[in-house]
């Protein structure tokens, strides 16, 4: 390595650190819910899909399961699509119909529209795979209070760090519950048919 | 030589400066290890990639019977092979290269599995079809290489013989 990449490695670490800190302050959830008691997870977003925009607005009169992650993700996020994926199979059909599932990526500079779309074909359940700008990735995951922040390394790859939370939304779009990728199906399943009726 | 005579303290320390140079050049009985053991490896498997997926995880236990240390992989269907530490920070998922390897203490079996550490299968030349088998080439700090044909598990499988 030379001496002036040397230099610039502790740089841009140190920048990543504080680039993860703001976004941290900024996505972490606040205490005002406006005196509901409902925390206010969840929202209006604006997000792309291969060849059209998706908005939040089309899933009104489903149950949504709402998972950010990214595709180069070995670990949680093929986990977590699997969970819903065996917790959908534990449903009657009709139920399962009731339920739209969505991955939305928090690596849109890697994860395109077309690339988050094939991701998600590898799961055998139907997955509504979004991708989008930065602004709307960003704005997304701030309505459903998910952290992410890339961590640069060497060379310059990244990892990301994010929060991999399975979020249930009722029909009209608000929020009623939380998994994660550890979640056994089961667990989500039951949710899933409480929350039917 | 410096003629000049040393007091006695003097030339202690500079025995002891001797003696630290010494231990830092290699000596033929410690630089080259008797024959290496060999690291066994349970349980290899890997997951499933969707096709344009540019990544994979790769899975295994090893057991070396002395101390050792895994250091990386390669494979011919990848651009690079790296370790990684996945862990969980609440509900955050957070993923680090371990660049300084993983050590395997002696006799103890290091577990990678879903959820802790994984081989990081980068640049994938082609997808990881599940009902296949990947190639993966370990390196240790003094084991030999070892070659290891990993069975190729459903995308979202937890372990070797999930089959959904």
């Amino acid at each position: 390595m030379n001496r002036r990449a040397l230099l610039l490695a502790p740089a841009a670490l140190l920048g990543a650190a504080m680039l993860g800190t703001a976004a941290y302050l900024q996505l972490r959830p606040t205490e005002d819910d406006g005196g509901t008691g409902v925390a206010s997870i969840g929202g209006p977003f604006r997000l792309a899909a291969v060849r059209r925009d998706v908005s939040d607005t089309e899933f009104r009169g489903r149950f949504m399961l709402v998972y950010f992650g990214y595709t180069r993700c070995p670990d949680a996020c093929p986990t977590a699509l699997q969970d819903i994926a065996n917790a959908l199979d534990m449903l009657a059909p009709e139920a399962r119909s009731r339920v739209a599932v969505l991955f939305i990526t928090i690596d849109p500079e890697h994860d395109t529209p077309a690339v988050v779309q094939d991701y998600v074909s590898a799961f055998d359940i139907p997955i509504t795979a979004l991708s989008g700008t930065l602004e709307q990735v960003a704005a997304a995951a701030r309505a459903y209070r998910v952290y992410y922040a890339k961590h640069q390394k060497p060379g310059g790859t990244y990892d990301m760090d994010h929060s991999s939370i399975i979020y249930l939304m009722d029909k009209q779009g608000r929020f009623i519950g939380n998994f994660t990728h550890e979640t056994p199906p089961q667990a989500i399943a039951a949710k899933l048919r409480t929350a039917m009726g | 030589m410096n003629p000049s005579p040393l007091s006695f303290a003097t030339s202690r320390r500079a025995a002891l400066l001797a003696l630290c140079l010494i231990a830092l050049v290699p000596h033929p009985l410690t630089a080259q290890p008797a024959p290496a053991a060999p690291v066994r490896a349970d349980q290899p498997w890997a997951r499933a990639t969707a096709p344009s997926q540019s990544v994979g995880g790769a899975y295994v236990t090893l057991t070396s019977p002395v101390s050792d240390r895994l250091l990386g992989g390669s494979s011919p269907v990848a651009g690079r092979v790296e370790l990684h530490e996945m862990r969980m920070d609440g509900a955050i998922m957070r993923m680090r290269e371990l660049g300084e390897g993983l050590p395997l203490p002696a006799n103890t079996p290091v577990a990678f599995a879903p959820g802790g550490y994984h081989l990081m299968l980068v640049d994938l030349k082609q997808p990881l079809v599940a009902g296949q088998t990947v190639q993966v080439t370990l390196r240790f700090q003094n084991a030999p290489p070892l070659d290891l044909v990993l069975p190729i598990a459903p995308v979202g499988a937890p372990g070797p013989h999930a089959h959904k």
